[in-house]
């Protein structure tokens, strides 16, 4: 047996818990194959284990150019979120105000409302006010999603901290910035780090809105999609998509540990 | 007393006299706090999405393919033509089935780790339905587009099970079938349910978490059969959260347009029409009326969904 059962818990009805671990099965399965895929090569009879196409895919200079531009995306988009979510944390938290409401209702629905609203929207915009979707576009419509992911786990870690903290701080004769930075920010980093990486990862792989607001730059997301209509190109495609569910895993897993033991977890609302 | 306190305040440093007048005037606290992100979010935001809506009341001429300001209603009044309604009950339909399928296969998972899991598995299952939740969604339904082809792992499977006339059967039925599993409707169904599963299994998970044990235990010692207890007491205490977690595959469903492109037969989607319509064919006016629909029922589904309690338990 895996793991230990509960203690004086009835063990779950051999049924439940075949549901339970073949919901599990189905929701890894696909991720197997595309894991499984990355490693194995098949020239027309058998199938063999091969570290080559890896090789390739980082020889190819448009994959490399994709991955820069999603990572310097998802970098600049999630400072963005950063200082945003944090301000909007800051006064929401303990404040109740007319309109406090709305404020959050707003924060969510870029990701509440389906992508193609933002997206299609945002290109609107960007028509009427004549501006060319680029780099910056793409960073903008990445920033408006990636707020909500900040203040979901600053708002719940200044909720959980003692007020007085901040208030001993300023009699003791530190002033708001002093406070900020010994006070503030060493309680606020795990929860910080947390909604950062969250907002990476979700930036990382955003590929709905993206297409909009991209105009002709090609992020990770946006090359993946196009490959879909290359089948002769399927083995650095897997390799791709392998690399891309690792490089946002990890980010997911620390996230997990850093916000693990709180009332809220992060990650667990997208 | 009083002149020298304020003589005080004002020899102090210029950070100090500051974070005093944030304190005592806390409005002025709050007001800047709040400026830049209000600002973004209702200029970037707002101020696009009312762009879209007032581009909704534009008129398209459909003989030189251009767009002119003159304000109409026809835009709104075509969302009921036949051909556009069929693209919006088929979009709705697939949603609804998609948030059913998801809470039958999500409820056996979150109840199983919430009700029965050690500390340790409870981790686990909780890491396994995050995962593929997070992981990259072209590289999900990539990895659907492989599986459901016909060199792919699910008819080699199916056909080693010796199931293959079963499949046939099946793909022939009028409106879950097609030629192959890939340009089916009952294809594109599996891969939609995949997608949104975490998203349903998570807040259900939460809903159960906050359900006392001993309730349960009180309504099997006052003589409740399991199945009596699941359905009198547990159910409607997690319902919220079903109503929750259908939030988000009902509306992700709803404005998808990757996945019926990728998957399943050719008849659009609101998603694949909005995005045709504002692209190949130019005509914003009526993409953006498309996008209304989905707004629409999404707001009618979340006032009902509030009446169930379901925004406690997000």
């Amino acid at each position: 047996m895996l793991f230990k059962t509960k203690k004086n818990q009835p063990s779950a009805p051999i049924w439940l818990k075949t549901l339970a671990y073949g919901g599990l099965v189905f929701l890894h399965v696909p991720i197997a194959v595309i894991v499984i895929n990355a490693f194995l090569v098949s020239d027309g009879s058998h199938t063999h284990f091969t570290l080559h196409w890896f090789h390739a895919a980082f020889a190819r200079e448009d994959v490399m150019s994709a991955i820069a531009l999603s990572l310097k995306v998802a970098a600049f988009a999630t400072s963005l979120a950063i200082i945003m979510g944090t301000m909007t944390a800051a006064a929401l938290y303990r404040r109740n105000f007319f309109g406090k409401e709305a404020i959050t209702t707003m924060l969510i629905l870029p990701i509440a409302l389906p992508g193609i609203i933002t997206g299609i929207a945002l290109l609107s915009a960007m028509n009427i006010l004549d501006i060319t979707p680029g780099f910056l576009t793409i960073v903008v419509s990445h920033a408006t999603f990636c707020v909500v992911m900040i203040y979901n786990n600053v708002v719940a870690r200044f909720r959980r901290m003692p007020h007085n903290l901040i208030e001993a701080s300023m009699d003791l004769g530190a002033d708001g910035f002093t406070t900020f930075r010994f006070i503030i920010l060493p309680q606020l980093a795990t929860a910080l780090l947390a909604g950062a990486l969250l907002a990476f990862a979700l930036s990382f792989d955003e590929l709905i809105v993206t297409i909009f607001t991209a105009g002709h730059e090609v992020t990770l997301p946006i090359w993946l999609l196009n490959q879909l209509s290359r089948p002769r190109d399927s083995a650095i495609t897997n390799v791709v998509a392998m690399m891309v569910m690792l490089v946002t895993a990890i980010p997911i897993i620390a996230a997990y540990y850093l916000t693990r033991g709180t009332e809220s977890i992060a990650g667990s609302s997208r | 007393m009083q002149s020298s306190i304020i003589n005080a305040d004002t020899s102090k440093p210029f950070g100090r006299k500051f974070s005093n007048t944030l304190y005592r005037k806390n409005n002025l606290f709050l007001f800047l706090l709040l400026t830049p992100p209000l600002l973004w979010f209702g200029v970037v935001y707002l101020g696009s999405l009312f762009a879209l809506l007032w581009q909704s009341f534009y008129t398209f001429d459909s003989f030189s393919m251009a767009v002119s300001n003159d304000l109409t209603l026809e835009n709104y009044r075509s969302l009921f033509d036949a051909t556009n309604f069929d693209i919006i009950l088929r979009t709705l339909t697939m949603a609804v089935a998609v948030t059913l399928a998801t809470a039958l296969i999500g409820f056996p998972i979150a109840y199983y780790m919430t009700r029965y899991g050690s500390r340790a598995e409870k981790g686990f299952f909780y890491i396994a339905v995050m995962l593929p939740m997070w992981a990259s969604y072209i590289v999900k339904t990539y990895a659907w587009t492989v599986i459901l082809s016909q060199q792919g792992i699910l008819y080699w499977c199916i056909n080693h099970l010796g199931l293959s006339g079963a499949l046939n059967h099946v793909l022939q039925i009028p409106a879950i079938g097609g030629n192959t599993l890939a340009t089916s409707n009952l294809g594109r169904f599996i891969v939609f349910t995949y997608i949104w599963l975490p998203f349903m299994i998570l807040p259900i998970q939460a809903a159960l978490e906050r359900v006392p044990t001993n309730l349960l235990q009180a309504s099997a010692d006052l003589g409740a059969k399991p199945a009596q207890t699941f359905r009198r007491v547990l159910l409607p205490l997690v319902f919220p959260g079903v109503v929750a977690g259908s939030i988000f595959t009902f509306s992700l469903t709803l404005g998808d347009y990757i996945i019926p492109q990728l998957i399943g037969p050719s008849g659009l989607y609101i998603g694949t029409m909005v995005y045709t319509m504002q692209g190949s064919v130019g005509n914003m006016p009526l993409a953006a009326a498309f996008t209304v629909v989905p707004i629409t029922l999404i707001f009618i589904y979340l006032s009902l969904a509030k009446r169930t309690g379901a925004f406690d338990a997000l």
